[in-house]
């Protein structure tokens, strides 16, 4: 399969430099997840030509957009580019329908024709009863929606999504994601969805590309990214528990003093991750079995899905999920030393 | 009480301008010590006198005069249109002498009841037309103004020397169409000097301040419509003694060479 | 829920500073010789006077829209070396005696001025004494108003709705024409009746640079300033009515701003 979008971006602002290199293949969705700051905007907006490159390309299908070296430049305006923009930016002056054809009509269509063009994406996004209304009287939701419905209005070749449901309360999130979910499938260009949030990225998108400080730390489709996280930001992301150490004799040393047993073969420096709810809490030192077993401070304690998540320091910092009844017993406070444990059958070592 | 110390204040300052400006013409003029008849009459203190603007330049001369020749005498001028200076002093302006450019602006005064004793004139003044040095369109008479492609600048009608104009067109028989009537003789001066009008209506007097940028035609019908300058003393004036030395100054003959000079006529 | 009350600290001032601006207008209304009215009104030189002045202002306004709003776009929108010098020159006629802008102005589009010379040679055409020239002065005096409250008001607006239209396929033109000016609408309205307002009462640049003509140059306010020559009670009634029709005037452009918005 050949790309659709070939990107190299680096764009240098002094303090921050970003060299990212992206590729999306038609009717792929790439999600590009990282932190504030990590560049992710800074990249959108230079896909879209609102940025300039310092360096690098933006090959779309068989036309180069923007090649500093070469000084090729295409403006924004001429990219075959749709973007969904993180609070929507609908034009207040103008109606759903208007907004939606505003589009088409700088392309040449007529108006009359842009306008049933605008209805007909309106209702696809199950808005047609909305045209009229202007976009302070549409709820967060339908204004995502209409958002949407004007950028594939253009029939853009690549749609850039900028944290699409970052504005919207979790209940809305969970509809308008499902809804969205359906669009991104019928979408035959390419789609990068730009969000720090895993679960949009993971149900959204058929690849992920994490960035930390304008580079990228670890791509690849879903399965892998969640299964071994690469740095602590993407640990924290997928819920995990991660440590680097050397791998030796079946175990990795994560800290001084604790050397954590793991049931996978690795050796040399290697990652080491678990579940929260893989680790066990006990007042007093655990006996018997296997066991990774260490002495720790409860840092705090939260409540956290039904279950409570409960900060730990020590050798190492972890997550522990516990059950209520459970911290009940331990009658966990703040300060309080106590000894966590994890199986080496629950956790997962790579190497780094 | 405050709003009179500011009004002094502000006199004040605008006579000290004046008078910087005026100050190479003083050491021309005539500074000796005269024969006035209020010579060593013992008044002393600050003169307001609120003068037509036309005599900006001829009474800060007569009142650097006044002054040395009455020592411990201050003359602070008021100098503006004598119709906006006639409404200050009906609105109550604490001047002390109203000199007019014109008796129906001194009358809205001693009709209101504010002037002391009868007004007296001291000067009179007469139109001439004032045209670009050299006088490029070789205007010689008042038909002249009536030529094609001459632009005129007159006094508006309210004002008196746009009444005066009038006055003089009509004894001359001649109709002008001006492009402008400005609001006051100043105004219709400097579009002369600014090369905007071809010809303006002027009083001599004002023709003869600006003698480096404009010619003086004068012109016989002229004589039909002189300006009359009236004085008075003031009937609220806080230096009534000071104000009647000012005026018996004005019109002695000291003080009537220097409008001579200035291009006035005796009354 | 208690209401808060309005500190006296602000209420005290608020009220000076209202009675101070309001009481003026009491004067005049005071010693408005309200029995003569009618016959003043109907004299032949009023109405001339303020049918100039209504057109001369609005087209004052319009110029400004047409030159002023690009200035604002320019100086809100656009970096370039010296444009904090642009922003400030922009305000010189605010600070300028008007009657010293006139000057400036015959210095310039006089007979004898810079480009009056030129343009008088070339097309036969001169400025001065004309309805034009009235144009020009209140156009001079009053378009800093209009920049300054559209530049206010794009500086104010969010930039990235130009962005969203640039990838909805939209050039700058277009851009402007239908994102940019729709979003600052409500300055650019402000700033057209502030301008408005103020070419309205135009004086000193008017008389100096147009001189004062019936019919021709004669404004409502330079018929004021003449008629206080030689008629306390017909300035009174002038500048009553200009004050009427101005605030007739834009009472009703506001109400329609406000139901259509």
């Amino acid at each position: 399969m050949t790309d659709l979008l070939d990107a190299r971006l680096v764009v240098d602002r002094g303090t921050f430099r970003l060299d990212v290199h992206l590729r999306i293949a038609a009717g792929e969705v790439l999600a590009l997840l990282g932190p504030n700051g990590a560049g992710k905007t800074t990249a959108m907006r230079a896909l879209a030509g609102l940025e300039p490159l310092t360096a690098g390309h933006v090959r779309l299908g068989e036309r180069e957009l923007d090649r500093p070296d070469a000084r090729v430049w295409t403006p924004t305006e001429r990219r075959p580019i749709g973007v969904v923009f993180q609070d929507y930016l609908l034009f207040p002056h103008l109606s759903a329908l208007d907004n939606v054809a505003f589009g088409p009509r700088r392309h040449g269509v007529d108006k009359r024709k842009a306008r049933a063009e605008a209805a007909d994406w309106l209702a696809r996004v199950g808005l047609a009863e909305f045209a009229k209304r202007k976009p302070r009287q549409l709820s967060g939701g339908q204004a995502q929606r209409v958002a949407l419905a004007r950028a594939l209005a253009t029939h853009p070749e690549l749609l850039l999504l900028d944290e699409p449901l970052a504005a919207l309360d979790a209940r809305t999130r969970l509809d308008t994601r499902v809804e969205l979910q359906r669009h991104l499938a019928e979408h035959p260009g390419a789609t990068l969805l730009v969000t720090h949030d895993p679960l949009d990225a993971l149900v959204l998108a058929d690849r992920l590309v994490v960035i930390e400080h304008g580079a990228v730390v670890q791509e690849g489709d879903a399965a892998a990214v969640t299964a071994r996280p690469r740095t602590d930001y993407v640990a924290r992301l997928v819920g995990l528990n991660l440590y680097r150490g050397h791998a030796a004799d079946g175990g990795v040393r994560v800290a001084d003093g604790l050397t954590l047993a793991v049931t996978d073969r690795v050796s040399g420096e290697a990652f080491v991750a678990f579940r929260p709810s893989a680790v066990a809490i006990f007042s007093e030192r655990p006996e018997g079995s296997p066991r990774n077993v260490w002495q720790a401070t409860v840092a705090g304690v939260q409540r956290h899905g039904d279950n409570l998540r409960v900060g730990l320091q020590g050798p190492i910092e972890a997550a522990a999920d516990i059950t209520p009844p459970a911290a009940a017993e331990l009658g966990l406070t703040a300060g309080q030393r106590v000894w966590a444990a994890v199986k080496a059958t629950e956790t997962n070592a790579y190497p780094a | 009480m405050r709003a009179r110390w500011i009004s002094i204040v502000l006199a004040a300052v605008t006579a000290a301008s004046l008078t910087a400006c005026g100050s190479d013409s003083a050491n021309t003029a005539n500074t000796a010590p005269t024969a006035g008849s209020t010579s060593g009459s013992g008044v002393s203190g600050p003169i307001t006198v609120f003068a037509a603007a036309s005599l900006t330049e001829s009474f800060t001369q007569i009142g650097k005069d006044f002054e040395a020749a009455n020592p411990g005498t201050t003359v602070t001028f008021s100098f503006a249109g004598s119709s906006a200076l006639a409404t200050q002093i009906n609105q109550g302006a604490p001047a002390d002498v109203f000199a007019s450019a014109a008796p129906a602006n001194m009358k809205t005064v001693t009709d209101a009841g504010n002037a002391d004793g009868t007004p007296q004139n001291f000067a009179k003044n007469q139109l001439v037309i004032a045209v670009p040095k050299g006088n490029p369109k070789n205007i010689t008479s008042l038909s002249g103004l009536a030529q094609p492609g001459v632009k005129v600048a007159l006094c508006a009608p309210q004002v008196p020397c746009g009444a005066a104009a009038q006055k003089a067109l009509q004894a001359a028989n001649v109709q002008v169409t001006p492009v402008t009537q400005e609001q006051d003789v100043k105004a219709a001066l400097s579009k002369v000097t600014l090369g905007e009008v071809d010809a303006a209506l002027v009083y001599r007097t004002d023709a003869k301040a600006a003698a480096n940028d404009v010619d003086a035609v004068e012109f016989p019908e002229s004589a039909s419509a002189v300006n009359e300058y009236p004085i008075v003393v003031l009937k609220n004036a806080p230096n009534q003694a000071g104000a009647q030395a000012f005026v018996n100054y004005v019109l002695s003959p000291a003080a009537e060479q220097v409008l001579t000079n200035a291009g006035f006529q005796k009354p | 829920m208690r209401r808060r009350r309005a500190p006296l600290a602000l209420i005290v001032p608020a009220l000076l500073g209202l009675l101070f601006l309001i009481l003026p207008l009491v004067g005049l209304l005071y010693r408005t010789p309200w029995t003569t009215l009618p016959s003043r009104l109907t004299e032949p030189g009023i109405l001339t006077a303020l049918r100039l002045s209504l057109l001369t202002a609005t087209v004052a306004t319009l110029g400004c829209l047409v030159l002023g709003v690009p200035l604002a776009w320019l100086l809100a929108r656009v970096s370039f070396p010296g444009r904090r010098l642009v922003r400030a020159l922009v305000t010189v006629p605010l600070v300028l005696p008007p009657v010293v802008g006139g000057v400036a102005l015959l210095l310039v589009f006089g007979r004898r001025g810079l480009i009056g010379e030129w343009l008088d040679s070339t097309f036969g055409i001169t400025l001065p004494f004309t309805t034009a020239g009235v144009i020009v002065a209140e156009a001079f005096v009053a378009m800093p108003f209009l920049i300054i409250a559209v530049e206010g008001a794009l500086r104010g607006a969010d930039a990235r709705y130009e962005e969203a239209a640039a990838t909805l396929g939209a050039g700058r033109w277009t851009t402007f024409t239908r994102v940019t000016l729709p979003l600052v609408a409500p300055g650019v309205a402000a700033g057209a009746v502030l301008c408005w307002a103020r070419a309205l009462g135009e004086f000193g640049a008017t008389i100096t640079f147009a001189g004062n003509f019936p019919g021709k140059t004669q404004t409502m306010p330079l018929a004021v300033y003449l008629a206080l020559e030689t008629d306390l009670q017909a300035a009174i009634v002038l500048s009553l009515l200009l004050l009427f029709v101005s605030v007739v005037i834009l009472a009703s452009l506001r109400d329609k701003w406000i139901s259509s918005a």
